[in-house]
């Protein structure tokens, strides 16, 4: 269900910090200093103000706001399907569209605890933020 | 919306072909055209506006010059908003506005594609990355039915709702399809069938899902000069309305669809309520599609859309609320992968008393027709027309 490595989402000058941040492990988010606004996807100008953002580092951790098990999709490996396509809700707001991996379809739940991991690319400056459960032990 | 002057739909075409190898999507926007024309009474030299969306077969050329001039059409007023599937929606509340600002006075509509013929994987394939948002979702297997089972999960997870009750939807629509001898799938479904047809992406089923067919379909949109000079029983486009729904910078709320809004607009616009409402056109690309639009145009109240729909609410002729009485893109036609066009065009057989004797809803007067088009769950637009019988 991992897919490595990804291909290529496509990098602009808008985003490349976010994706090279990924690629060093950390999952980055925008932070308007206008009106307080914590979003996702990256953009310059804040979505609600167009005032100009700043990066924050997010803590990764967040938990499943819904998700899907995928059992048709082409263009994706056959052997790494069903796929589970999410959003999660991190802890910092925002909702992020991503997979949850290291889960038995069976075991995934809206509400589950999750924490960010990073799937490489076949670029070395670009990864891709996915998500795992954290275990309730 | 101020509405100072009448508009009418004149003439309305779907092609009765569902599987279409042997022509080009260009061939079938032009026999669309001339079918609406010849239904309208019209000669084609009255045409001064044209209005289609995304010919999915040339996707780099420039949608309304290739066609306009295929077409061989000289126009005043052209209209090429691209919502996906509810476009053609838009397109008629957006020539109604031109005809009551004095552009034109005769507007052609239309649709046409070919996703069966070409085999395209419709909704569960991942496609490239065009645009910025795509490298942040198509990136994890984002395609479509994706993002209407995400908020299947949720509604479910929310309000309750169960897969039985999205079948009910299906069940409905196959219902009405059976006495429809165009319909691509015409054997009524039973709730057990959805259920056991496959997991496409959970909780959908292969059965919650639209059909993939070829062919098109076209409206005429004239203004009240040109309708006292028609034979044809003509439809008038009382109210409109249209939102985008997007993904809220992180905030979206996958249960709720763009139609609260668009449906606030066009009920504002026509001047009626819910209650008066006959016949409904639902977009019908997945089963929850039609669930969300029920709640978010106002039919019912948010979460109770599940029961709603249990029963024979949505038969026609009788029940409660009639919807896609000529089975819809579930079970009839989804031309193009793009349900809005067929969606008023049904409404418009409903009131001129045309739809197949078995499911004409008795006395139908006031008609609703809505597009959810793109992708809930992230970006789509909703379309919403309010329609009437003339003699109303």
């Amino acid at each position: 269900m991992t897919w490595e490595p990804r291909p290529v989402p496509d990098v602009t000058p808008e985003t490349r910090r976010f994706w090279r941040a990924a690629a060093e492990g950390r999952l980055l988010l925008n932070d308007c200093p206008d009106c307080g606004l914590t979003y996702f996807h990256p953009r310059a100008l804040c979505p609600d103000c167009f005032a100009e953002a700043e990066w924050i580092e997010s803590d990764g951790t967040g938990e499943i706001y819904t998700y899907s098990v995928v059992h048709q999709i082409s263009g994706w490996p056959e052997e790494h399907v069903p796929v589970i396509v999410a959003y999660v809700e991190l802890d910092e707001g925002p909702r992020l569209l991503t997979n949850v991996v290291g889960a038995e379809p069976a075991d995934v739940g809206i509400g589950d605890r999750v924490r960010v991991t990073f799937v490489e690319t076949e670029n070395p400056d670009v990864a891709v933020p996915v998500f795992e459960p954290v275990s309730s032990a | 919306m101020a509405r100072t002057e009448p508009v009418y739909v004149a003439g309305a075409y779907e092609h009765p072909t569902r599987e279409a190898p042997d022509t080009s999507t260009m061939q079938l926007h032009a026999e669309v055209a001339a079918g609406a024309l010849r239904d309208a009474g019209l000669p084609k030299d009255a045409v001064d506006g044209y209005c289609t969306a995304g010919v999915p077969e040339y996707s780099y050329a420039k949608t309304p010059l290739v066609m306009a001039d295929y077409l061989g059409l000289d126009v005043a007023f052209a209209d090429s908003t691209e919502f996906g599937g509810s476009s053609y929606l838009a397109h008629v509340g957006h020539a109604a506005n031109a005809i009551r600002n004095g552009v034109c006075d005769v507007v052609l509509v239309t649709l046409a594609g070919r996703p069966r013929s070409r085999s395209q994987d419709t909704g569960t394939g991942v496609r490239e990355m065009i645009t910025v948002q795509d490298s942040f979702e198509r990136i994890y297997g984002e395609m479509g039915v994706t993002n209407y089972a995400m908020a299947a999960r949720r509604h479910m997870h929310e309000y309750g709702t169960t897969s039985e009750q999205l079948a009910a939807i299906r069940e409905a629509a196959s219902y009405h399809a059976q006495y429809n001898e165009h319909a691509l799938y015409r054997d009524p479904v039973t709730v057990e069938d959805v259920l056991e047809s496959r997991p496409i992406a959970d909780p959908l089923h292969l059965l919650d899902c639209c059909v993939i067919s070829d062919g098109g379909g076209a409206v005429v949109v004239v203004s009240e000069d040109v309708r006292e000079e028609l034979d044809r029983e003509c439809v008038s486009v009382l109210g409109y309305g249209e939102a985008i729904g997007g993904t809220r910078a992180g905030r979206v709320d996958v249960t709720e669809s763009a139609a609260r809004l668009s449906g606030e607009r066009a009920f504002a616009d026509a001047g009626v309520s819910r209650d008066e409402i006959d016949y409904v056109s639902l977009y019908d690309s997945f089963t929850i599609t039609v669930l969300m639009a029920l709640e978010d145009l106002g039919f019912c109240e948010k979460g109770e859309g599940g029961s709603f729909v249990e029963g024979d609410t949505l038969k026609a002729p009788d029940g409660e609320l009639p919807f896609n009485t000529d089975g819809g893109g579930l079970s009839s036609n989804h031309p193009g992968n793009r349900g809005g066009m067929t969606k008023i065009i049904e409404a418009v057989r409903q009131l001129r008393g045309e739809a197949n004797d078995e499911v004409q809803v008795e006395d139908a007067t006031l008609a609703l027709a809505h597009g959810t088009g793109g992708r809930i769950s992230t970006r789509h637009g909703c379309g919403t027309l309010i329609l009437g019988r003339e003699d109303r």
